[in-house]
């Protein structure tokens, strides 16, 4: 067949070392979180004393708890809005202030973390808000909820309109059109939302950095300060912890998914 | 079957008991309706009576006109003009889950979540009918479109003709008042198409409902339909039964869109008793019937089915200026086109024209075919000729 | 009317809330960046003045109006500091932007041509690393780029070096740092219009005499161009601004302008310069950013 003369030695090399530069890395992280030896360096056996350092360290517990805390209700409220985005711009057509609305959804996508960061902090410094967990909870929803709108408006561009407009055929007024037949039809893609929503949420140290306050540090933050003064065994285990953690949210959500949804098509994963 | 549906009817229930038109009165009448897109006039005043238990057609080019119009019926789209009355009501701004009116989507738009069974339910439920109530209606339409046993497949589990099936049965299973359908065989293969134009006739027959079905495809509609609406440009060009529209075509338009024609420009005219004889460049004088309108000042053609025309060797015996006059023109054989059931031949007429002629191969060997370059005289009678307006 | 319009009423409410929220939280913080950076550094909570208090009545405002300056501006402008961690924020993107293209477009061809079963799989296999933290597979690399890290220890097993090679607080380590982070952004959408492409035109092509290196010259790399398009500018916009990895890979003798802007914030406390660096880096990616906006819708609504 021509289909295995398309695939060039070349093609074939890069493929592998592409995949091996982007997964090498984590697989050593992982692999020296298990080293029983204080030199990162040096392999000493295995061990699971450094996963003991850290459920020991209070303060790392705290913001990991706060991190989670924070993606929890960040990512719940940004798939709310986001999905309600997506509905507005794929379905309402023209309205009012609809350029102002779109370009308000997309900047955040690109635009550097520091400047939102940044520009959010002087919100809440003018309307002399406390800060900590609400703040950095606003401030993630606002980054996110970009994020679910892109995907869930994909899903429904992409989505046969007819099948709407069968709904109402059927005697569904607009909104159970939406509910009974839309809604079902673009779970998967909410669900991809909110995960996206979460792992952001979970993995941003700069926007946190500016919008958090004393006493209230995220899991990022956190390892920031810490790798800045070196590496440390302890970090393997937490980044091993958190690797873990988003891996199973993603099983989890994918199994969702493919259960909500029968359809060969389920939404990618980004 | 139509006597074994059960008195209660959804339909009712659903729009509050609307009484059928009283005998005589047409189901749904279109008045004038208009609708524009911009600067263009998609539906241009159309006007059109359909009446109870018709198997309707709308035929045309694609960009006619004839989808927005269904989709006017159907409520996705609100005429600029015009009314729409359904048993004498204006439903004409009316929303579409408020019509007594059920649609089967050209794509199927198959809810692509729910199963077989909660397809055909859908619209039941929204209607607010009883759980029992519901399982036996889909059971009952299950059985009406032969798809016992797939109750619990998704709609990607079905075959193309599958899924037909069940977009009919839901689009039927509300008992509606008129059911459209909008390019219904389009997705499926030939052979399929055909036997399953033969179950539609048979099921609307049956059930004693009311079709409206848009097609592109001439051959299906005048298959199935009982009258054909023509539409060209956003109006109706012509309404007839699918022969009159074939035998006696309105206007050169209809009559090149529907079938194949030979066509000869006329330049004179002259009356002979209730003949006509009309001066063609391509083909020399020729006598026809005096149409049934009378022909206006403009340009005009003489309009000839190929299957009419007849070829011979030799010219048959022809006593001009009498009543079985008939039109020889003398020619040679120029191209042959055999289709298996015909032969179509196209003949160089010596007065510098072509015409085609369809041969019917009613013998199994070909003594009787023509060969290319052969003289042949080609000749058909007054009355299988129409006069069309240009 | 059309079904279209039907279902538009009940989706413009949808827009109410998220609508208010990115208003409030978006593009009101931005009048407060344009405001502040308007103003002069002061000690005192909130450090900046003038404050524009609403109950002092009109004539405050205006004076306070009065008080604003272009002073940090004209500050960004001469002070050579400023101006190089502009110019070398950009050499760095543009570096980095260019070093991703050249690996990702393999590894995105690649993929385009596997068969179809497999395309998904390397699909998932690309995003996966995505999804895990951004500090993190930063911080993996600080462990193999260390002084006694894993990649010196091979280097010096296979005798390449004779002692270990300074790799942290280097250009070359912000650069492996960056081009890591960013690779599955420029392979994404460089994968989906490889992937779209007919196959059948490639075979064309060197059905009509091409030898390889042109077909692909020639036909495929000029079809891909909107997908190099979109992922140039999905990397060079946030590489600009970027502020983790040159501040944990790279050294500090030249600062980048996310650096500058976080320095000026959280070392200095002056919020008033920070926030015209943050004013004069938007203006920066004003182009870019509007190009991408332009490329994000038409790919949405092409989608319709």
């Amino acid at each position: 067949m021509r289909k295995v003369s398309r695939l060039s030695r070349f093609n074939i090399a890069s493929l592998a070392l592409g995949l091996a530069f982007l997964y090498l890395p984590i697989l050593i992280l992982v692999l020296y979180s298990f080293n029983a030896s204080r030199l990162v360096t040096v392999w000493g056996g295995w061990s699971l004393r450094w996963y003991r350092e850290f459920f020991k360290d209070r303060a790392m517990i705290e913001a990991a708890w706060m991190s989670l805390r924070v993606a929890v209700s960040s990512a719940t409220i940004a798939t709310l809005l986001g999905t309600l985005a997506a509905v507005a711009l794929s379905r309402g057509e023209r309205f009012r202030g609809r350029t102002l609305f779109s370009g308000m959804l997309y900047a955040p996508l690109v635009m550097p973390e520091v400047i939102t960061g940044l520009s959010l902090l002087l919100l809440f410094v003018a309307l002399n808000a406390e800060r900590g967990f609400w703040t950095v909870t606003i401030a993630h929803t606002t980054l996110t909820m970009c994020f679910v709108a892109v995907v869930v408006q994909s899903r429904l561009g992409s989505l046969d309109r007819s099948l709407e407009e069968a709904a109402m055929d059927l005697g569904c007024n607009p909104v159970r059109a939406f509910m009974a037949v839309t809604l079902p039809l673009i779970a998967p893609a909410i669900v991809a939302g909110w995960m996206l929503a979460f792992t952001l949420s979970l993995d941003d140290l700069v926007i946190a950095s500016f919008t958090t306050g004393p006493g209230s540090a995220t899991l990022p933050i956190r390892i920031y300060s810490e790798v800045r003064l070196g590496v440390k065994p302890e970090i393997n285990a937490i980044c091993t912890l958190v690797i873990a953690l988003i891996a199973v949210v993603i099983v989890i959500a994918s199994l969702a998914s493919k259960l909500s949804s029968s359809q060969g098509e389920s939404a990618a994963p980004l | 079957m139509a006597e074994e549906l059960p008195g209660r009817d959804v339909q009712a229930d659903v729009t509050g008991g609307d009484a059928l038109p009283a005998a005589g009165q047409p189901l749904l009448r279109i008045e004038g309706v208009a609708k524009r897109f911009g600067t263009f006039r998609a539906v241009d005043g159309v006007s059109l009576d359909i009446k109870s238990g018709e198997f309707f057609a709308l035929l045309g080019p694609s960009g006619c006109g004839k989808t927005t119009l269904l989709r006017m019926l159907a409520g996705f789209e609100a005429p600029d003009e015009g009314h729409i009355l359904l048993g004498g009501k204006d439903i004409a701004q009316a929303l579409p889950h408020e019509r007594p009116i059920n649609m089967m989507f050209q794509n199927y738009a198959l809810f692509p979540h729910l199963s077989v069974r909660d397809n055909i339910a859908f619209g039941l439920k929204r209607a607010g009918m009883a759980r029992a109530e519901i399982a036996t209606r889909v059971a009952e339409m299950v059985a009406l479109v032969k798809l016992e046993g797939l109750e619990k497949r998704k709609p990607d589990q079905l075959s193309g003709g599958q899924r037909q099936r069940v977009a009919l049965a839901r689009a039927l299973a509300r008992r509606p008042q008129l059911l459209l359908l909008d390019e219904p065989l389009a997705a499926l293969d030939k052979k399929l198409r055909e036997s399953t134009q033969g179950e539609l006739m048979e099921l609307q027959r049956r059930l004693g409902m009311t079709f409206i079905i848009v097609t592109h495809d001439q051959e299906e509609a005048m298959t199935m339909a009982s009258r054909i609406g023509v539409m060209k440009a956003g109006k109706l060009a012509q309404v007839a039964s699918p022969r009159e529209l074939y035998e006696a075509p309105r206007s050169r338009w209809i009559a090149e869109f529907v079938g194949d024609i030979n066509l000869f420009d006329g330049e004179t005219k002259l009356r002979d008793g209730h003949r006509l004889v009309i001066g063609t460049r391509d083909a020399g004088a020729l006598v026809v019937a005096e149409p049934r309108e009378p022909l206006g000042t403009g340009k005009f053609a003489v309009a000839i089915r190929p299957e009419k025309v007849k070829l011979s060797r030799r010219a048959p015996v022809s006593e001009a200026g009498r009543e079985t006059a008939i039109n020889l023109l003398d020619g040679v054989i120029a191209d042959i086109c055999y289709l298996g059931g015909t032969t179509t031949y196209k003949v160089k007429l010596d007065s510098g024209g072509m015409l085609q002629a369809s041969v019917v191969n009613s013998a199994r060997l070909d003594v009787d075919a023509y060969s290319l370059n052969q003289h042949v005289v080609a000749w058909f009678t007054p009355d299988d000729c129409v006069v069309l307006p240009s | 009317m059309s079904s279209r319009r039907i279902f538009a009423r009940p989706a413009r409410f949808a827009a109410i809330a998220p609508y208010v929220w990115m208003a409030l939280f978006f593009l009101v913080p931005f009048a407060f960046v344009l405001k502040i950076s308007l103003s002069q550094t002061a000690i005192a909570q909130p450090p900046y003045e003038p404050v524009f208090d609403l109950t002092a009545g009109w004539e405050a405002l205006k004076a306070a109006l009065a008080a604003l300056s272009i002073d940090n501006f004209r500050l960004l402008g001469s002070d050579d500091i400023y101006v190089f961690a502009y110019v070398r924020s950009l050499t760095v993107a543009v570096t980095a932007t260019a070093l991703l293209l050249l690996f990702g477009y393999p590894i995105a061809y690649g993929m385009a041509r596997l068969p179809k079963r497999w395309q998904a799989v390397a699909m998932v296999l690309v995003i996966v690393p995505f999804w895990t933290s951004f500090l993190i597979r930063i911080y993996a690399w600080i462990n193999i780029l260390q002084h006694d890290g894993l990649l010196n220890q091979i280097l010096l097993a296979l005798h390449l070096v004779s002692q270990p090679v300074v790799w942290l607080s280097t250009d070359t380590a912000m650069y492996i740092g960056i081009v890591y982070s960013y690779l599955p952004f420029m392979i994404l959408p460089l994968y989906a219009t490889l992937a779209k492409m007919e196959p059948a035109l490639e075979e064309a092509a060197s059905d009509l005499g091409a030898p390889p290196w042109h077909v692909f010259w020639l036909v495929t790399f000029p079809l891909s161009l909107p997908g190099v398009g979109a992922g140039v500018l999905l990397c060079f916009i946030p590489i600009v601004g970027e502020f983790v990895i040159p501040d944990l890979l790279a050294g500090s003798n030249a600062l980048m302008i996310g650096q500058t802007l976080w320095l000026e914030f959280f070392t200095n406390k002056d919020w008033p310069v920070a926030s015209a660096a943050a004013i004069v880096l938007l203006v920066v990616l004003l182009l870019p950013l509007l190009l991408y906006e332009r490329l994000q819708k038409r790919q949405l609504e092409q989608r319709r």
